[in-house]
């Protein structure tokens, strides 16, 4: 068991050292001529105005509670659709199951009917 | 562990290695066979890809280096290779190194639980599916970095673009591959392609789940950023997408990524929904092993061509569109899909019927979807025709207000 997590810890390893080497090699093989006008910011050409980091909008923030919110259910049913099929995993439990995604989508509706879901 | 890391550590142990040794060794060499195979893999990806769309545009594509063009990507590498590395002034530092690395990091880490035949696959994880959709998230955060390190205005917005996209397309993938965990009770890629072994190994999933396989296609084609979802590369909004502002070799790793990610996703699909490496004949001593292998690499391919197919014919979605295409039809067809085959698996019936039902409930989600779909078409179509009628808003190109 702690065998397979080691095998996918070297591999960590080497998916590091993989694109970090053949950046180096690039920077050592390719030229380096640095110029103000050449490493300034790349608009099409045109000279930049203003700061670039500003605020996310609002809507990110709506799209990224929303997925929150999905996302830890579908931690929730991992399990779930694991314990499917056991004999103590019945019909009660499975109406407990619908309940918990009714009230996701319930969420849903809200958000769909508060205009969440439109992207202006 | 897997079989190869049996065979392996009983050859080395046999040879009079110490343990502890061998079992480095064997990890070793596991990890390096990942690690090689996937960059090849790409290369071949690049090849295909510009040939494929080549044909469907009616041209020759690469064919000056080697034969039919095959060292092209090669060639390229060396190219981006002797590239300047080009360091934005105005760049955050962290943020804009580190993105391009993180990127291939997350990409290559997917490849270690994907199968290639019976007993031939990097670890097979009892959380293997969950392992998938969590690492999927990388790639995503090193988008945001790359968009946002770059400080560049159309890097950020395609950054921002990444962020909604990305998050949203996640779920339905998720759920999806949900249908398949929950009928087939594993999340281990190699149980998953054992138990689609039936009917001569053509019992695969995609004839039990064609909704779910379906979803599972779209929400994989907006995942590894492809046509019709490429909104966050989009190249006539966003001159090239988070990576405006890479060049040389750190270009090169986002170009790597992406192909990988994509070549990840056809995997699973094929594994998931394809049956992996089952098939006709894979039983039979001897030429079994080779004929599995070869049926995964086939559909793994054949999933990535027609990914390919879709990139080279579809127009690109507008980002109001991609989104409310996730959110209203995708996310609740999904949810109701695996509320349906979670009441039937529950009721005490015969596996054929639970079977049938679930075929049912698939078609229904289908229909369904692609009726909602073609609604949407049509509905665009008349705001279209509108806006360009001579007494609308001519030269603005604005579609009429509702």
């Amino acid at each position: 068991m702690l065998l397979k997590y080691a095998f996918i810890f070297i591999l960590s390893g080497f998916a590091l050292v993989l694109p970090l080497v053949s950046i180096v090699a690039g920077a050592i093989l390719g030229p380096r001529k640095p110029d103000p006008v050449k490493n300034d910011i790349y608009e099409s050409g045109l000279n930049t105005i203003g700061d670039t980091w500003i605020q996310f909008r609002a809507q990110f923030y709506l799209i990224g509670l929303v997925f929150l919110v999905f996302d830890l259910e579908v931690v929730f049913l991992y399990p779930i659709a694991m314990a499917y099929g056991r004999p103590e995993f019945g019909m009660a439990a499975v109406l407990v199951t619908l309940l918990f995604m009714a009230l996701l989508i319930v969420g849903l509706v809200y958000d769909w009917r508060k205009g969440g879901l439109e992207w202006q | 562990m897997a079989e190869w890391y049996q065979v392996l550590m009983t050859a080395l142990v046999g040879a009079g290695v110490p343990e502890w040794i061998a079992t480095a060794i064997a990890l070793l060499v596991g990890v390096t066979a990942i690690g090689l195979v996937a960059p090849l893999i790409a290369l071949i990806l690049v090849w295909l890809l510009r040939k494929v769309i080549s044909r469907i545009q009616d041209r020759i594509g690469p064919n000056r280096v080697g034969r039919f063009g095959l060292l092209q990507t090669i060639a390229d590498i060396v190219k981006l290779l002797s590239k300047e590395g080009i360091n934005p002034s105005r760049a955050d530092f962290m943020a804009y190194n580190l993105a391009p690395i993180l990127s291939v990091f997350g990409v290559l880490l997917l490849f270690a639980v994907v199968p290639v035949t019976r007993g031939l696959i990097g670890v097979d994880i009892n959380v293997g599916v969950l392992y998938i959709v969590a690492l999927g998230s990388i790639g995503i955060m090193a988008a945001l970095m790359a968009g946002w390190g770059s400080n560049n205005k159309y890097a950020l917005l395609s950054g921002f673009r990444v962020v909604a996209q990305l998050l949203s397309y996640e779920i339905p993938l998720v759920l999806s591959m949900l249908a398949v965990v929950l009928y087939a009770g594993t999340m281990r890629f190699g149980e998953l392609a054992e138990q689609q072994g039936n009917f001569l190994g053509l019992g695969w999933y995609v004839f039990l789940m064609p909704g779910a396989a379906l979803i599972f296609f779209v929400c994989a084609l907006a995942e590894s950023e492809q046509t019709p979802f490429d909104l966050l590369e989009a190249e006539s909004e966003l001159i090239a997408g988070f990576h405006i502002e890479y060049s040389g070799m750190r270009f090169a790793m986002f170009f790597l990524a992406q192909f990988l990610g994509g070549f990840v996703f056809a995997w699973v699909g094929a594994a998931m929904f394809l049956g992996g490496w089952q098939g006709p004949g894979v039983d039979l001593p001897g030429i079994g092993g080779f004929l599995a292998a070869g049926y995964m690499m086939i559909k793994t391919f054949a999933i990535y061509l027609l990914m390919i197919w879709v990139r080279g014919t579809f127009p690109r979605l507008r980002v109001d569109q991609m989104m409310s295409f996730c959110w209203k039809i995708l996310v609740p067809l999904t949810v109701g899909l695996i509320s349906w085959q979670m009441v039937v698996q529950v009721l005490d019936l015969p596996t054929p019927v639970i079977a049938v039902l679930v075929l049912v409930g698939n078609l229904l989600v289908m229909g369904i979807g692609l009726y909602a779909v073609g609604r949407a078409i049509r509905q665009e179509g008349f705001r279209t025709k509108r806006a360009f009628t001579p007494d609308s808003l001519i030269g603005t190109m604005q579609p009429v207000a509702e």
